[in-house]
């Protein structure tokens, strides 16, 4: 006896509601997009610069009091989070707190951060630092765009892989699944507020990857049964090719989920945003190798059986673009 | 068709036992690491018992190699650092002025009287009595140039020599800026290797980033502030003649001197001319030692050309007193009694030993060319690192645990052969980490666990696409074979591209970014290799030896 996801046999049509899943994602889109331009990403200091300093202390956290200690510093703007995680002890009390680059100066100073530690040591005797990081806003500015130039490079690189494997039909539909998924993951980090920093571009580019995978393997698919099935139209041959796949997409999806929300349930606070980012990015990448890059396949259409030149009869999209 | 030949069957097997054999240091971690810096001790200390014991606590015959821990994982500090090189320029012009002063003198006839003034610090401007004089002036100065050899700058000299009106203004070429920049890094990288080396961290790393820039990482360091300590001082080393001494900060110092305040002495300014007789670069050696009245101080001994200008500059000076500057402060200023041949000395000072100790640290090491701005600063804590090492290797585990019941229940006894291949994907993840001498990071762990999703990948292709050819009524050897030969374009075309996004965030990442496209990559290299060889193995010996009429997968 099996376990399977799915039945063995399977013939949804993946393209009667096109419009419908288009649409969808175009309003997430729109509302990522609209959140991005109201609230901004909350970005962590290695893109704002600033610093960050990790507290534990045995009492539990009053923001309250640590803010009033802090306050004669002088610090400028300062955000004080309790962080809570099933791992840790009972006595085991964390907080985050952040301040704002100080002016005149690349990373925090040596006494600014004494300074900090001492009032705060006044306030909760036992409290320990356990990470200090700082970024000075000259980094900060550099990293931002090198993340930016990593996500259009591996973006880039890719299109120009599918297109040398495939068609360009095909290096179109993967990357607006690519992108979609970027803006998608942008767009939930925007809305929820959750700290977007370094290792978030990093779990950008695997989605990055991850989709594409997903998406190649689609597209595989269907470039062997565009050969095996020259008369069907392009609808039903990509039908085919995702239903085939479809045991193959829900089943790796699955897998890999399980694998990460284990580290998101287990793996501590310190990576859970990344966690958090990659398995959004599984289920929206799975989401988009089938109903956007499929999509925009089917609407582009693509040069049939092009050894033998001629025409495929029955294709009603073969000729908007091709 | 199902037959693979016999040296593959070998090579393939040869690959995972050497692979695992790589990774396994790694399971007995602190044992190893201990066995590893007792081998070293033995090397650099010497044999003691003690030492023996330790090292014989891993056979020698094992491979030792272990995976990096990144600082977020060990703790530690993680300084980035921008050298100052325009520093240099100024302490360049500063040198020159007196060779200047020389030639000009020489042609006092022609070119009249001339007198410094003052500009920018990356600038020597000298105005003359006699602008007719301006063309020899110009000429003998122009001889004080080299060439500067460099690979596109050919014919370039280092200094730039202009006139306008009466002023001759001097400065370093463009061609001599780069190449005096990447001097000035390269030195700089280089002494604060050599403190670091000095103060005997484990493992320091310590590059280049960028044209002017340091990157540092020290493993079990206390905090970055520590770290600073040790690098962030110049200690830049003078010995200036004294012009004068007194209470005013802004005394008029007059031009080619400067005032500079005293160490010890509240309220006390020295001013000296800004051009040192010798500097601290010709220092030989430095030791802590105590004056002839019990307290702190610091023996220093200067390389033949500093004992000669020290001894020329002494026998000259006789009764007139001489500044020992450190870092644009004296540190004492005695009058030279008598003429100083030996090349070495004595700094006395307001020292504790521990200041003492210090200070020769940093003379032997060298002063840092120019100063070091720090734009990026970590400490991470030796707890946080352990919490992370704790929560990822729990859930790494039962990642794989529930990847691997998944499988079972999914694909049966094929799904046994995949699992065998995970395993073994791990070890080989792990092996081929120590041997290149990765660096794990905590994003990497989501790599690995990332891996233990994905890798599965491939075979799930190829479980998929046996199902479906046993559908389409093939047997179950031509189905078997079908599967995995149809399966290969989709599984290539798939990890090429996961790959490529893995080598841009090499390339591009830095830090625990880095770690985590390590571990990505290699997944993929060992998942698609397992994928399609070993399971692919495991399924033709199974094959071979049941040669079942049918299949399940």
């Amino acid at each position: 006896m099996r376990l399977r996801l799915i039945p063995k046999e399977t013939s949804i049509d993946f393209f009667t509601k096109w419009r419908l899943w288009l649409g969808f994602s175009a309003f997430l889109i729109v509302l990522g997009f609209v959140s991005f331009m109201v609230q901004g990403l909350n970005f962590g200091i290695d893109f704002r610069g600033g610093t960050t300093i990790r507290t534990e202390a045995t009492i539990s956290v009053d923001t309250g009091t640590y803010r009033d200690a802090l306050a004669p510093l002088d610090l400028g703007d300062i955000s004080i989070t309790e962080v809570f995680d099933p791992a840790f002890d009972e006595d085991q009390h964390v907080a985050m707190i952040r301040i704002q680059a100080q002016d005149g100066g690349e990373a925090i100073s040596g006494e600014q951060i004494s300074e900090i530690q001492s009032a705060l040591n006044a306030v909760v005797p036992d409290i320990k630092f356990v990470s200090v990081e700082s970024v000075g806003p000259k980094v900060s500015g550099e990293l931002i765009q090198t993340a930016v130039l990593a996500v259009v490079l591996a973006i880039g690189a890719v299109l120009i892989y599918i297109w040398l494997r495939f068609e360009w039909q095909f290096a179109l539909g993967a990357v607006a699944a690519l992108v979609h998924d970027v803006i998608l993951t942008i767009g939930v980090f925007s809305a929820l507020q959750i700290k977007f920093d370094l290792a978030i571009i990093a779990a950008l580019l695997t989605i990055v990857g991850y989709s594409l995978n997903d998406t190649v393997v689609v597209f595989d698919r269907v470039r062997e049964n565009l050969r095996r099935y020259k008369q069907k139209p392009l609808a039903d041959v990509l039908n085919i090719s995702i239903n085939e796949t479809l045991s193959r997409t829900l089943m790796t999806s699955v897998t890999t989920l399980l694998a990460l929300i284990a580290l998101f349930v287990l793996g501590g606070d310190v990576i859970r945003g990344f966690v958090f980012a990659m398995i959004w990015g599984v289920v929206v990448g799975t989401y988009s190798s089938v109903f956007v890059a499929s999509t925009i396949l089917l609407r582009c259409g693509v040069t049939r059986d092009w050894s033998k030149k001629n025409k495929p009869t029955g294709n009603q999209f073969a000729d908007i673009d091709a | 068709m199902l037959q693979i030949d016999l040296w593959k069957r070998v090579t393939i097997w040869l690959v995972c036992v050497i692979g695992l054999m790589l990774a396994l240091p790694n399971a007995f971690y602190t044992r190893v690491e201990q066995a590893n810096d007792a081998v070293a001790e033995l090397v650099t200390k010497g044999e003691t018992q003690e030492r023996l014991e330790i090292a014989g606590q891993w056979p020698g015959f094992l491979p030792s190699g272990l995976v990096n821990l990144g600082l977020d994982l060990r703790g530690g500090a993680h300084l980035l650092a921008e050298v100052e090189v325009e520093d240099v320029y100024a302490a360049r012009m500063t040198a020159l002025w007196p060779e200047v002063r020389n030639v000009l003198r020489a042609e006092r006839a022609t070119v009249g009287t001339f007198r410094r003034q003052q500009g920018p610090d990356s600038e020597l401007r000298v105005r003359l009595s006699n602008p007719d004089g301006m063309s020899r002036a110009l000429q003998v100065v122009r001889e004080l140039a080299t060439p500067v050899v460099t690979l596109t700058g050919a014919g370039a000299n280092d200094i730039e020599v202009s006139a306008s009106g009466d002023v001759i203004t001097i400065q370093l070429s463009d061609a001599e800026k780069l190449a005096s920049d990447d001097r000035t890094v390269r030195q700089a990288l280089e002494i604060v290797r050599r403190r670091i080396d000095e103060v005997g961290t484990r493992e320091p790393t310590i590059q280049r980033q960028g044209a002017d820039r340091i990157l540092i990482q020290v493993p079990g360091i206390g905090s970055a502030s520590e770290l600073k300590a040790i690098i962030g001082t110049t200690a830049q080393l003078t010995f200036n003649p004294v012009v004068g001494r007194g209470s005013d900060e802004n005394a008029v110092p007059g031009v080619g001197n400067k005032v500079i305040p005293s160490l010890d002495e509240e309220g006390v300014y020295y001013t000296v001319e800004s051009a040192p007789v010798v500097t601290g670069e010709e220092l030989v050696d430095a030791q802590p030692a105590f004056d002839q009245n019990g307290r702190p101080a610091v023996n220093f001994r200067f390389n033949p050309a500093g004992a000669r200008k020290f001894g020329d500059y002494t026998a000259e000076n006789i009764g007139s007193p001489f500044a020992i500057v450190l870092d644009d402060e004296v540190v004492s200023a005695p009058t030279i009694q008598s003429h100083i041949p030996g090349g070495s000395g004595i700094i006395t000072g307001n020292f504790t030993i521990e200041e003492s100790t210090n200070l020769a640290v940093l003379l032997r090491a060298g002063a840092l060319p120019a100063e070091l701005t720090f734009l990026e600063e970590r400490t991470i804590g030796p707890e946080l690192g352990q919490d992370s090492i704790d929560a990822g290797k729990v859930a790494t585990i039962i990642a794989f645990a529930g990847v691997l019941v998944f499988m079972a229940l999914s694909y049966g006894l094929f799904g046994l052969f995949a699992n065998v291949a995970l395993i073994i994907n791990i070890g080989l993840i792990f092996g081929a980490l120590s041997l290149i001498g990765g660096t794990l990071t905590l994003p990497g762990i989501a790599g690995i666990v990332l891996t233990v999703g994905m890798a599965v990948d491939a075979n799930v292709l190829i479980f998929e696409r046996i199902r479906e050819e046993i559908k389409a009524g093939r047997g179950p050897a031509k189905a078997i074979d079908e599967g995995y030969s149809k399966a290969l374009s989709a599984i290539l075309d798939a990890n090429v591209t996961t790959f490529i996004t893995a080598v841009i965030l090499f390339v591009m990442g830095s830090g625990p970014v880095r770690g985590f496209a390590i571990t990505l990559g290699l997944g993929i290299l060992t998942s698609v290799f397992t994928a399609i060889f070993v399971t692919r193995l495991l399924v033709v010996m199974w094959f071979e030896r049941r040669r079942p009429k049918e299949i399940e997968v």
